[in-house]
């Protein structure tokens, strides 16, 4: 339930912003998150829902950009799509592949009033 | 509530002392003001943002990793499911090192205080966080704890994080490492199960060796699903019960400490 906490971390940083940028109401969140993330998008919809009833971001439309997971390939010398932590290199075969995309979890931009 | 920070301290619970809230950790906390608006003046818009859902978190566990380093501390985030036998691993290795190595506990459970006071009985300071609800620790939390802890510089502090492979994976509470026990009664194929977890760690340590000739435990297999989800983990293989393996680990532990007292440019 990592989901609700992440939830959480967003209404922070919306109602911190809302002194920054000097809003009121949050009509919608685009989230970016990668498909390596460990973030179950579902969940967050759910808990997104919850936590910010009573907030100012009550209502608030979740929109999810999804990032494909990828991995740079050591033999191979390439980036190379992976979908989970444990995909192979679809070129090789080989697992060693560091991570350096798609594992990403962030707010991109918001629509506010 | 915590004035400072506004973090709703009240669900965590430390053992041994009064819960003060002196700190001083250097964060503002807004409460999203709510300003009245002229019907009709309202103006949609919008605002890019480009910031990291765990920010906050991420920026207290850089604040302790700050100051683990200002103090020569080894840090270790001990990760596992409930029951691999982290505080067994740990009782163990405080009687083994504690007459040379400074050593403290913080202890992450839901409830109850059971597993700190197995760490006291060592006679080690340990302190436990209650997280109630909550699935893992976070480094706002961890921050709160280590100011009730007298540390001498140049000693080893374990995190043993609430017994969940999933959430604490995420959480960066500043440590050094992560490092993921599991144990041989949970099965070979838990990396690739649970692979961001493993994916995040360092260290893997296979618990509870001694069982080997009961089990159908491939070790193997084990450690190739391990380095399939993360081909930079670093294996040990041990008992914290009968002690066989035991001596890498401390060799490993002391290592690492050694490493943490080099002063970086």
């Amino acid at each position: 339930m990592h989901e609700m906490s992440l939830c959480e971390g967003i209404l922070q940083t919306l109602e911190q912003q809302a002194e920054v940028q000097d809003y009121q109401k949050v009509r919608t969140v685009w989230l970016e998150i990668g498909a390596l993330a460990g973030v179950e998008v579902e969940a967050l919809r759910f808990s997104f829902d919850v936590v910010m009833e009573g907030s100012l971001a009550e209502g608030a439309t979740l929109e999810v950009i999804s990032v494909p997971g990828q991995a740079w390939c050591m033999p191979c010398g390439i980036n190379v799509p992976v979908e989970q932590l444990y995909d192979p290199c679809p070129h090789c075969g080989s697992h060693q592949l560091q991570v350096n995309g798609g594992d990403q979890m962030r707010i991109k931009e918001l629509e506010v009033e | 509530m915590c004035g400072i920070c506004g973090c709703g301290e009240g669900h965590v619970h430390l053992d041994e002392h009064e819960h003060s809230h002196e700190h001083d950790h250097n964060h503002t906390h807004s409460h999203g003001a709510v300003h009245s608006h002229a019907p009709g003046l309202s103006q949609v818009r919008m605002v890019q943002i480009e910031q990291d859902i765990l920010a906050k978190n991420n920026q207290y566990a850089h604040e302790n990793r700050r100051h683990f380093s200002e103090h020569g501390l080894l840090v270790l985030n001990l990760v596992s499911s409930p029951g691999s036998g982290k505080t067994t691993l740990l009782t163990e290795t405080i009687l083994r090192l504690k007459d040379e190595i400074g050593i403290a506990v913080i202890e992450g459970d839901q409830q109850t205080a059971r597993d700190a006071e197995r760490i006291l009985s060592t006679g080690v300071q340990a302190i436990q966080i209650n997280t109630g609800k909550g699935c893992h620790l976070d480094a706002h939390r961890v921050g709160h704890a280590l100011e009730k802890l007298q540390l001498q510089d140049h000693s080893v502090l374990f995190i043993e994080n609430v017994g969940n492979l999933v959430c604490p994976s995420a959480f960066d509470l500043g440590e050094a490492h992560k490092v993921v026990v599991l144990s041989i009664t949970e099965g070979e194929d838990k990396p690739i199960k649970y692979p961001d977890m493993f994916h995040a760690a360092d260290l893997m340590i296979l618990n509870k060796t001694d069982l080997l000739p009961h089990l159908d435990f491939n070790v193997e297999e084990c450690i190739q699903y391990a380095k399939q989800v993360n081909p930079r983990i670093k294996i040990l293989s041990l008992s914290a019960k009968t002690g066989e393996g035991m001596d890498n680990w401390l060799a490993w532990l002391k290592a690492e400490l050694q490493l943490q007292l080099i002063a970086y440019a």
